[in-house]
Formats: C-alpha cells, structure tokens, sequence
C-alpha cells in the first residue's frame, strides 16, 4: 500500500449529500477481475452524457460539461470535497480504487458511510470527517477562488486552507500508523498467528458445530 | 457480571487480540461470491498466501448471472466480461478449496444472503462476513454479520481475523401488532424514515419488541438487511425459538448431540435484562403502513396512502437541494398521491425479498389476476435454487406465470442490474429490492421500493394502491 504522510493538492467540491457507491462507481464495471483502471468511470453517469460499459475508450465519450469534475478549473484536484454521508450504500471497494485511479488521495466530508471508510484506509486514501460548519466553509472558499490548494498532514492530523487557517480532524491511531507507513495489514496481522491459532483451538472446544 | 448486549457477547468472544483500540476478531463463516472476490483471490495468489481456513468459506455465484438462457449452460452468459467473472470463481475455488460452493447454475445456487440461512451455513453466534453490504441480513440469526471491502476479504481469507473498532450499539423496539398487509418491509421503511439512511452509522442494530419476535425468519431478515440502509453495518435479533426451529434439519446445521450442545448455547445470545445501549429507538407496530419511496436514497419515504413530499416545506438547504434532485431524477410532482403514480416494470426479488415466503405473499395477491396493461415486465426472479423449488412444488409459479409475470432463474437480477435485467432510461419500477439510488436498475431508471405484496398489487393495478383495501 502507498503511504499517506501530508498532501497539498487541488480541491474539488462535490456538492450533494448521500453520494453513494453507485454513482461513485456504475456497477457495469464491476465485472472486471482487476483492481485497477477504474478511474476513467469515477462517477460515470455524471461525468459522460451517454452510458458507459467496460472496454469503450472513454476519451471518446461526450463529457457532461456541467458535472464539477469536469470544469477546466479542477483539473487534476487530488481532494475531494464532499457532503454527508459519502459512500453509502454497497461495499464495493471499486469504489475507492476509482477514487483513488482517478487521482484523489483525500476526501472530506461531514461524515462518510462506515464500510466506505473503511476502504479507504486499505488503498492508501485518506477519508477526513471535519464538523458541518468546517466542510460548509471549505465549500465555500473553494467555490469562490480558482486554484484553491489544501493541505492536509495526516501526522499533524490537521487540514490547512492557503491562508493558514488550520482544522484538525481525528483519526484512529492504528489506521494513521498503518497509513503513514504504507504497512500491510495482512502482513501485521500475521504477527499475531500465534494468538489465532490459539484461539481457535479454544473455539473449538467451546463450539465444536463451527467446526464440522 | 454486567448485563450485556447480544452485540457484547457476539463481538466480545471472538476477539483475538486487542491493540490500540482495535481488536482482532474471529470469523466464523465466510461467504463469497464472483464480483468482490477475484481482487482477493488474486492478492494471495501474488503474495503466495493460503488461505487460513477454507473450510469457513461458503461461496456461490449470484450478482453477475443471467436469469434466462440457461439451457445453454455458460454459453448462454452473451456478455465475455460477465462470464470470465463466473469463470473465475470456479477456478478459484478449485484452487483455494470451499466448505461448499454453490455454482452458476447449480440446484443451490442463488443469492448469497438467501443461501447461507437456507444452507444452515449461517448460524447463531457465528461472526459472518462477506463482500457485500447486505451481510447484515444474517444477523437475524444471533450472528455478528457484516459486510467487507475487497481488501478484507482478502485479509479474512488469509488470517480468519478481521481488523474491528467495536461500534456503539443502538436498540430498536418495535412493540404491538403489524396490521393486515403491513411486512417486515414496511417495517424496515419505517425505520429508515425515522432515524435516516445515517442513522445507524457506527452503531450495530439490534431489532427487539414484540413485533419483531413475531416476525418469521424469513421476515428478520428482510429487517436486518435493510439495517445497511439505514447506516448501520449491523443488525441483529436475539435467538428464541423460531430461530432454532428454522434451523433445525438445514444441512450445515449441527446434528445429533451437536445440536444439542449448540442449542443450549444459542439460548444465551439475548440480551441481558438492564443491559446498556447507546441509543434506542421506539416504534409502534400499530403505527406502520405499507410504505413506498418517491425518492433516491430509502429515507424518501412514504407511507402509501401520503403524497410526494414538497421541498418548499423543507428547511434544512442540503435535504431541499436533495429533494429537488430527486424529484427531477424520478420524474415527480411534488404532492403527487403516491397511489396515482403509474409504473412501467415489477420485480420482485432481492436478498431483501426473494425467500418462499415473500413470494407466497406476492402470489397471494396476484393470484387469477392479470397483470395491468401498461406494464411492460413484471419479473419474479426466486432467492435461490432451493426457494425455486420450492415455490414450483406450491403452484406460485404457475399463479405468477398465469397473471403476466416471467418466472426467471434465481440471482440478484434486477437488484443491481449488472445482468441483462434492468430498466430503460426514464422506466419507473416497484421493486421489492433495498436500493433506489440513481441509476442501481439501470442507467436513468426510476425505483420505489415496496414489500412484495405492494409491488405485485403495483403490477395488476398499474400503479401503486394500498394493499390493506385490497
Ligand atoms: S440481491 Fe441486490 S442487494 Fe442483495 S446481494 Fe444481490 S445485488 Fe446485493
């Protein structure tokens, strides 16, 4: 997994709540064995007038001009501003890898559905819960000037806008220590086979039906 | 000892190590199926790993198959993409080995959700996961189930352990008597409409009161399905009766003096008397109608006998800029009476309803009926091989296939539309799935979901009507 220490990067404000994993990622494209490539159908329905299947060359597609990520001015955001309870609905981890192939490394939100949060942490994308009001001005600061810039340091835990003002967000010592260090959790929880095995001979005693 | 949660004893026995607020927990049963798999799969392959315990696995192919054309066998699936996936959790499971695997095609094929319960698979007290969000649904069984991103799955397949930070536990009580016509699925509606689609974020659920002790298996399922839909990864119902008698001869169930044993222990996973939640919630069974979503996300939800709600009477922005949306997005008037709204397409399945008795009900209503001519497909595509069977040795099929409707193959179908059913741009659909966000059944197509016998009421009538005067 890639590391996530601090990231300064383009902002791009998505402004309607309940984004769920559907819209983040059509299901159509979910047939794929891969977990790469996703990034071209981020929000397709949005992104593309006509309806997008896997294999079709999307820099062919007409793009709808409208949709936020679209307009020239945010270009290359690599944050992603958004609403509550972003990535509800499916577990679909393509989700993220979408999210994360088409460029972003940090999402903000008011609050974001768990299994979608979860997700994140493993693909090396860090999701920041800042307060209502915090998200509502960060909306409207990146509305208001071209090329608006955030930092986030995920050591400091904190979220800082180019004029310095600084929020600080919380995050769960083990997924900062995993996400800083790029660490595998596969790898750490192997460290604890011991533990496992132990317990499930314990298990196994207790409830022998699990077993059978 | 302190009195605890049901969610305790579950979450509490299975932990392995705790670390920094985060424990290691166990997991008992894992369910797999094609779409979140090949990603994992593939990760312990790269990285030389076996899988810890493969005799926890259960796996079946559902999201991706088709529902007609099986004569043909794998040649029947028209689209390569579709059929590699197939493919490739044959070949996986070959590879990696299964305590069961239910195959495309297979007589236990089906939805996972509906094949693990059916199986005996799921059991009380059992940690469950799978790829999928609408795990919770085995938690009607006195398990801790949830649903699990890619990554975890792979890490569960690899470890038998899940990285968890315990969540609060919030208690849903629905006391008194559902009236005639009302399901688990109005319930579950009602529910939504009262603590919102984030809810339940961070908290597992445990449905309790005496509506839902009343409730059969099949219907705590329907109910703890939708707790994802209302935020929570988790629901749950404590163990009585009715969930060993459902269980009692299943296949994968315990025999024997095992099944006394195990018995014995299930009657334990209640929770205790005084025991502390962090919220609760109350509902009177008394109260709820059958319900109908106008809306894109299930909180847009009304009783049938309301109106599309007005975003004029809203004051909160976001919820008004949301209402909008949706309304335009499912092609509404705002204080339009649900009932004089037309559809184009029924389905009814899903994980959420697709069991026997779900489709009794529908058949129920359907029953010497003809479906309106307006609509343009109405489809019953079963959970499960075993409900298909089922439903053909009651007559259902004949009922449904007598009233207009395809009597399809089972598989999550419609639901979520990655197969060749699904609705056209501007098409409106009562579903008796748990999702009507933008697009799930189809690119532009609009869903409102229903209770089984709301949606094949919707289909006779044309339109949607009360099933409590029918
Ligand atoms: S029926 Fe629908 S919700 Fe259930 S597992 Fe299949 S796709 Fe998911």
């Amino acid at each position: 997994m890639q590391a996530f220490t601090t990231l300064t990067g383009l902002a791009v404000p998505l402004d309607r709540a309940n984004v769920d994993t559907d819209a983040i990622i059509p299901k159509q494209f979910l047939k794929s064995i891969k977990r790469s490539g996703f990034g071209p159908n981020a929000f397709d329905e949005w992104r593309y007038l006509d309806h997008g299947e896997p294999g079709m060359d999307n820099s062919k597609r007409p793009i709808n001009p409208d949709f936020v990520l679209n307009l020239p001015r945010y270009q290359g955001a690599s944050i992603l501003l958004a609403r509550e309870n972003f990535g509800c609905g499916s577990s679909r981890e393509h989700a993220p890898w979408a999210l994360e192939d088409y460029g972003f490394r940090a999402i903000i939100a008011p609050s974001f559905a768990d299994i979608f949060f979860n997700n994140c942490f493993k693909n090396g994308m860090l999701p920041i819960v800042l307060k209502e009001q915090e998200v509502d001005l960060l909306f409207q600061q990146v509305q208001a000037q071209e090329g608006y810039q955030l930092t986030v340091d995920l050591s400091a835990q904190t979220v800082t806008t180019p004029t310095g003002e600084s929020f600080s967000f919380s995050v769960d010592a083990f997924r900062k220590h995993c996400l800083l260090n790029g660490l595998d959790d596969i790898g750490l929880t192997m460290q604890h086979q011991d533990k496992i095995r132990a317990f499930e001979d314990q298990h196994r005693q207790a409830q022998p039906w699990l077993f059978n | 000892m302190a009195a605890k949660t049901l969610y305790d004893k579950l979450f509490d026995s299975h932990v392995v190590h705790e670390e920094n607020g985060a424990a290691l927990i166990y997991i008992d049963r894992h369910l797999v199926h094609e779409v979140t798999s090949p990603q994992a799969f593939e990760g312990l392959r790269l990285a030389g790993r076996k899988p810890w315990r493969a005799d926890s696995v259960v796996a079946t192919a559902d999201h991706n198959t088709p529902t007609t054309g099986w004569e043909k066998g794998l040649e029947g699936i028209a689209d390569q993409v579709s059929k590699t996936q197939i493919m490739t959790l044959d070949s996986n499971i070959k590879e990696f080995g299964a305590k069961a695997y239910f195959p495309f095609m297979d007589k236990g094929q089906g939805i996972v959700h509906v094949v693990g319960p059916e199986q005996g698979a799921t059991l009380p007290g059992m940690t469950v996961v799978c790829g999928d969000s609408h795990t919770s649904t085995h938690g009607a069984f006195g398990a801790l189930a949830h649903g699990i991103g890619t990554s975890e799955v792979e890490h569960v397949l690899a470890t038998q352990c899940l990285v968890q930070k315990k969540s609060k536990a919030m208690l849903i009580q629905v006391d008194g008597q559902l009236g005639h016509g009302v399901s688990a699925k109005d319930v579950a509606l009602a529910i939504i409409a009262k603590i919102g689609t984030a809810g339940g974020t961070g908290y597992a659920i445990e449905f309790a009161g005496s509506a839902i002790r009343g409730l059969s298996m099949e219907g705590r399922m329907t109910l703890c399905n939708m707790a994802i839909e209302a935020g929570a990864r988790a629901g749950m119902v404590s163990v009585d009766q009715t969930t060993i008698d459902y269980l009692q001869d299943k296949p994968y169930a315990p025999k024997g003096a095992l099944w006394d044993q195990a018995v014995s222990y299930w009657r334990t996973l209640v929770s205790d008397a005084g025991a502390h939640f962090d919220q609760v919630v109350s509902l009177h069974a008394d109260d709820i109608a059958p319900q109908v979503t106008w809306g894109t996300s299930p909180e847009m939800v009304v009783p049938v006998s309301g109106k599309v709600p007005n975003p004029a009477q809203e004051q909160d922005a976001t919820k008004k800029s949301g209402m909008l949306r949706a309304l335009e997005y499912m092609g509404l008037q705002a204080d339009t009476p649900i009932q004089d709204i037309a559809i184009d397409k029924v389905f009814i399945g899903s994980c959420t309803n697709s069991r026997i008795e779900d489709l009794r009900a529908a058949a129920k209503v359907a029953q010497g009926k003809k479906i309106a001519s307006n609509i343009k497909l109405a489809l019953v595509v079963p959970g499960s091989g075993l409900v298909k069977a089922q439903a053909e040795a009651e007559g259902l099929d004949k009922i449904f296939t007598a009233a207009g409707f395809e009597w399809r193959q089972p598989g999550c179908s419609m639901c979520l539309a990655m197969n060749a059913d699904r609705l056209e741009p501007g098409e409106r659909c009562a579903s008796t799935s748990n999702r009507n966000f933008e697009g799930r059944q189809g690119q532009g197509g609009r869903t409102h979901l229903v209770s089984p016998e709301m949606a094949a009421a919707a289909a006779i009538a044309g339109h949607f009507v009360d099933i409590r005067n029918i």
